[in-house]
């Protein structure tokens, strides 16, 4: 664990996301690390990568050190393509035209449905978070991408409250709900990156961050992962990635 | 109240309006004549950006109640309406102050109390719901919101098998409010309203609204809106007071002319997420009850940090 102290999780957690968005693709990216990993990939490998804003944003490319306070902002617009009206930018995501969706997390389950609504019962809730915003409906209609930090609080067996859909109970359920496209794709944390099984839909250990054990991902988990031989291990950052991504949030708004 | 207006009301409210071309320039202070204890209110623009900050002011000062506020995502301003015990049910798709402070003790305190209602929708289904509204019809199908837990939540919002492909769709409701508050960055004295930059929901919000009220940073002559008609967002028909407000969305921003205020945003959520009870009360004597004017309480912003966010955001629009 020498190089831990190279990069923080933020670091660590943009730099991974990045890796998974390819050049040309449509991202609709949510606020903060997303925003900020989506950005990355567009100076890493993606000045072909399309980013979508909630507050109607089409092909944005955020400057370095002006990072938006939210995808609602003035500063989301610079060098876009468009400007529209937000329903008119997430009708998008029901025609069609968005590749993945791209978003943090407060609570996870198994299935990789998202809680941002209710901790504890909603009827009598011991935290009520703020919503789902966008995530809603990004998560409904698109293929996802999630980033958020690796905590046994925040994995759990079956969330509180699902706000942003994910396979919800395994199986066909999500298709039955009436959800008919998109789904779960990738889950990115400090200890690990996750897919989900073609058939149960369960979330499913793909590759270990660098010096992170099997031990430590279960230990950090609220249910049982199952690692298969196949759970490879990611390459760290580069200093490369670190630089420009520093670059961008100079200030450390995102990175911590 | 009704969920959704019968047609009948619906177009008889609106012959009612008085949509001719007149001047309908009013003070701030008016404005309060124009808004009812209990009325339905729909709220522009988008977390910091756009938000009708001054005319949300003018209400809490002129002590209104019960208002039911919709907005497509609430920041600050649905704490100070919670907080001043204006409105005490919020319709929206996210409610905190913003990203950067996480969780709004305000609106954790009102809700997790039972002392006011939060109902969540999705952005898209919020987006839904005031175009429907705008449209004239009771309800438009989406396909989110479907499976979640959000829609257990919304027994208003309704499965139904769509009768040419036999798929699942969900029905939003319209939603009309009674009045919609909106800031703008030009607009005549007739209410044709320009809009420049991100626009969020605030045209079928206007289209949808039984009465619709503008702050505007200039306004600006008819011959003006003339030279340029393809910039106006919003007819003077639907409009039925205007107020010339400079920095009418201060502390948030207003796309080209200002940034948010950040340092007395960071001030606020301090303040108010340290007591949420304490904190906002004296936040609203020293800024919100206090300042005998909108330029006062500008004032109390203070002139560099004004001067500091317009200047931000001109350099953004002008780039």
């Amino acid at each position: 664990m020498t190089h831990k102290s190279a990069y923080t999780a933020s670091e660590l957690l943009a730099v991974l996301s990045a890796r998974q968005l390819k050049d040309g693709q449509v991202v609709f990216a949510g606020v903060g690390i997303p925003l900020l990993a989506a950005t990355l990939a567009q100076r890493l490998h993606g000045p072909g990568l399309t980013i979508l804003f909630e507050g109607g944003v089409i092909g944005a490319f955020i400057e370095p050190g002006k990072l938006p306070p939210s995808t609602n902002d003035q500063r989301c617009t610079i060098r876009a393509n468009m400007v529209l009206g937000s329903a008119e930018v997430l009708l998008l995501l029901q025609r069609g035209y968005v590749d993945v969706g791209f978003m943090g997390g407060a609570q996870i389950d198994q299935y990789g449905n998202l809680n941002s609504s209710f901790i504890g019962d909603p009827a009598n809730p011991k935290i009520r978070l703020p919503g789902t915003g966008g995530g809603n409906d990004i998560s409904s209609l698109t293929h996802m991408i999630v980033a958020l930090k690796h905590e046994k609080r925040r994995f759990v067996e079956n969330v509180d409250f699902v706000t942003s859909p994910g396979w919800l109970k395994g199986g066909q359920t999500r298709h039955d709900s009436g959800l008919l496209a998109g789904g779960m794709y990738r889950v990115v944390t400090d200890l690990a990156v996750f897919g989900f099984d073609e058939t149960t839909r369960r979330l499913t250990p793909l590759a270990l961050n660098p010096g992170v054990t099997r031990e430590q991902v279960q230990e950090n988990t609220g249910f049982k992962l199952e690692f298969s031989a196949a759970t490879g291990v990611t390459e760290p950052p580069t200093t490369h990635e670190l630089s420009v991504l520093r670059g961008l949030d100079p200030d450390r708004l995102y990175i911590g | 109240m009704t969920l959704v207006q019968p047609y009948a009301k619906l177009r008889k409210d609106l012959a009612q309006r008085d949509r001719s071309l007149r001047e309908k320039v009013v003070s701030l202070e008016e404005v309060a004549s124009f808004v009812r204890d209990g009325d339905s209110v729909g709220i522009g623009g988008s977390t910091m950006s756009r938000t009708p900050m001054g005319l949300i002011w003018t209400l809490i000062r002129a002590k209104r109640k019960q208002l039911l506020c919709s907005r497509c995502i609430v920041s600050s301003d649905g704490d100070l309406l919670y907080g001043s015990g204006t409105s005490d049910h919020i319709v929206t798709s996210w409610f905190s102050q913003g990203i950067l402070w996480g969780v709004s003790k305000v609106m954790r305190h009102y809700v997790e109390t039972g002392k006011a209602r939060y109902d969540e929708w999705s952005h898209m289904a919020m987006g839904m719901r005031f175009r429907a509204g705008a449209m004239g019809v009771p309800f438009i199908p989406i396909r989110s919101m479907l499976g979640s837990a959000v829609v257990n939540q919304r027994p208003e919002a309704k499965e139904m098998i769509c009768p040419f492909t036999g798929e699942k769709l969900l029905l939003v409701p319209a939603l009309n409010p009674d009045v919609a508050l909106i800031h703008v960055q030009r607009c005549d004295a007739y209410g044709n309203a320009q809009i420049s930059g991100l626009q969020f929901m605030d045209i079928d919000l206007a289209m949808a609204a039984n009465k619709v009220i503008l702050t505007t940073e200039r306004l600006v002559s008819n011959d003006q809106i003339r030279r340029t008609p393809d910039q106006t967002k919003i007819p003077f028909f639907a409009v039925d007071a205007v107020i010339e407000l400079p920095f009418g969305s201060a502390p948030h921003e207003c796309y080209g002319v200002y940034e948010p205020m950040m340092r007395h945003m960071e001030y606020y959520v301090d303040l108010v997420n340290n007591d949420p009870v304490a904190g906002m009360h004296e936040y609203l004597d020293r800024f919100v009850y206090g300042p005998k004017s909108w330029t006062a309480f500008l004032d109390l912003i203070g002139i560099d940090e004004v001067l500091e966010a317009a200047r931000a955001g001109t350099t953004i629009y002008d780039a």
